[in-house]
């Protein structure tokens, strides 16, 4: 490896965004030229200078204030679309007994969700905790995509055992496990990525006996899937469209017990 | 108050300090960068329906950032014409020699100067990978310009950087 080739590379090194092969090399090549780790103690250098904290520049005191006047007198004429889902009538219902609004929930609801419907609480908090775990630092406990190091993780912080299969082979990649609350209750969170899209597959043991078949849901860009199986109730929820999704449970429940 | 402005402050505020950071830098002006960020959060609670999840961060200063640089077209249009991809330095290992002044010497008023005089796609890498710490990825994402430009830019800009910031303490001494 020549300077030629590894200068570009370098940054990358620095910034910890080389995979690990070109890494190995990058590591080998500073080893033995003086030139270029002379310019990585550079990079250290300047980082060490920039981290100092007086260039972060804060927001002012007030900002926040004078932001949330303006959101807040925008507000009625506003509405994020995957806010307003076949929840929202519901919670109207349970303070409003209105007959009409009794009609527009079996409306809304009876057509996306098969007659057996689950939760519709359950529904909602499921997609909640989706998004609230695609905000930073807030999706993976067990970073892994080894079934065998995520299965015993869940070891003492749930009182079951979630199964957690490998599918690789089918273009899921394991990414980790959360532990999650759905319903006050302990569940255990599987994280799968395909290309940049996350799948949440949330896991617990069902009070019913009977295998039940999937009941899905499409809200604004979120597919929520849900079935019980061997006495597990399974819920997949992801951005990935329809189809996909579809052959994630169908490579699943191929393992699933 | 309205759910959806309750869900929306609870997602995105928390995100104001780096909104701010960076429409601050893109800007270098304080009044302005304040104007610019009550504008990008408008914004973003009327684009929110849009929100698929995801890094709300991100999401955020993706539209500070385009909020900010339609604001430098309209107002320092020039800013944007410095050339992005100039003439690579070749490196220059006498740079990092030690009779050179050390940079840990800079004071902060010095440091928020060279970063200041950097060209704006410069600075706005910089301060998203140094003082925001993001990935390639999501700069890349932010700044809608492919990984290996974040890379070279990063590179480029550092060097920038280094070189005002020793200027800077050659005429300090
Ligand atoms: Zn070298």
């Amino acid at each position: 490896m020549s300077c030629k080739e590894e200068q570009p590379l370098l940054e990358g090194y620095f910034d910890g965004e080389l995979d690990l092969v070109r890494n190995v090399e990058v590591e080998a090549h500073l080893q033995e030229c003086g030139a270029c780790s002379a310019e990585y103690q550079g990079l250290q250098e300047l980082r060490s200078v920039l981290g100092s904290g007086s260039l972060y520049l804060k927001a002012p005191a007030g900002l926040q204030r004078r932001v949330q006047d303006a959101i807040r007198g925008e507000a009625p004429t506003v509405r994020p679309s995957w806010l307003s889902g076949w929840w929202t009538p519901l919670r109207w219902a349970s303070v409003a007994a209105s007959l009409v609004l009794v009609a527009l929930v079996t409306w809304n609801v009876a057509p996306r969700f098969s007659p057996r419907s689950p939760d519709e609480t359950l529904a909602r908090e499921i997609v909640d905790s989706h998004v609230r775990s695609l905000m930073p630092n807030h999706l993976i406990d067990v970073p892994s995509s080894d079934q065998h190091t995520v299965k015993p993780w869940f070891n003492g912080k749930v009182d079951f055992s979630p199964p957690v299969v490998d599918l690789q082979d089918q273009g899921f990649h394991l990414v980790g496990g959360r532990l999650d609350y759905l319903g006050g209750k302990p569940v255990a969170a599987l994280i799968y990525q395909r290309r940049q899209h996350l799948i949440n597959l949330f896991v617990w043991p069902s009070p019913e006996d009977a295998n039940s078949t999937q009941a899905s849901n499409s809200q604004q860009g979120y597919h929520v899937i849900h079935w019980v199986k061997s006495k597990m109730t399974y819920w997949a929820v992801s951005d990935l469209n329809t189809k996909e999704l579809g052959d994630f449970i169908t490579a699943l429940q191929k393992q699933l017990p | 108050m309205d759910e959806a402005s309750a869900r929306f402050e609870q997602m995105f505020l928390p995100h104001l300090d780096a909104a701010h950071n960076l429409a601050r830098w893109l800007t270098r002006n304080g009044h302005d960068a304040e104007d610019l960020v009550q504008e990008s959060y408008l914004r973003a609670f009327r684009f929110f329906g849009g929100f698929k999840g995801g890094d709300s961060r991100s999401w955020l200063l993706t539209i500070v950032r385009n909020t900010c640089y339609s604001w430098l077209q309209r107002n320092r249009r020039q800013e944007l014409e410095t050339p992005f991809d100039e003439e690579m330095h070749t490196s220059d290992p006498q740079a990092f020699s030690p009779e050179k002044p050390l940079l840990a010497n800079a004071d902060g008023q010095m440091l928020q100067q060279a970063l200041e005089e950097l060209p704006v796609t410069f600075r706005e890498i910089l301060v998203l990978r140094e003082l925001e710490g993001l990935s390639y990825k999501e700069i890349a994402d932010i700044a809608g310009m492919p990984i290996g430009t974040v890379m070279s830019g990063l590179a480029r800009a550092r060097k920038r950087l280094r070189e005002n910031l020793l200027n800077a303490m050659k005429k300090e001494s």
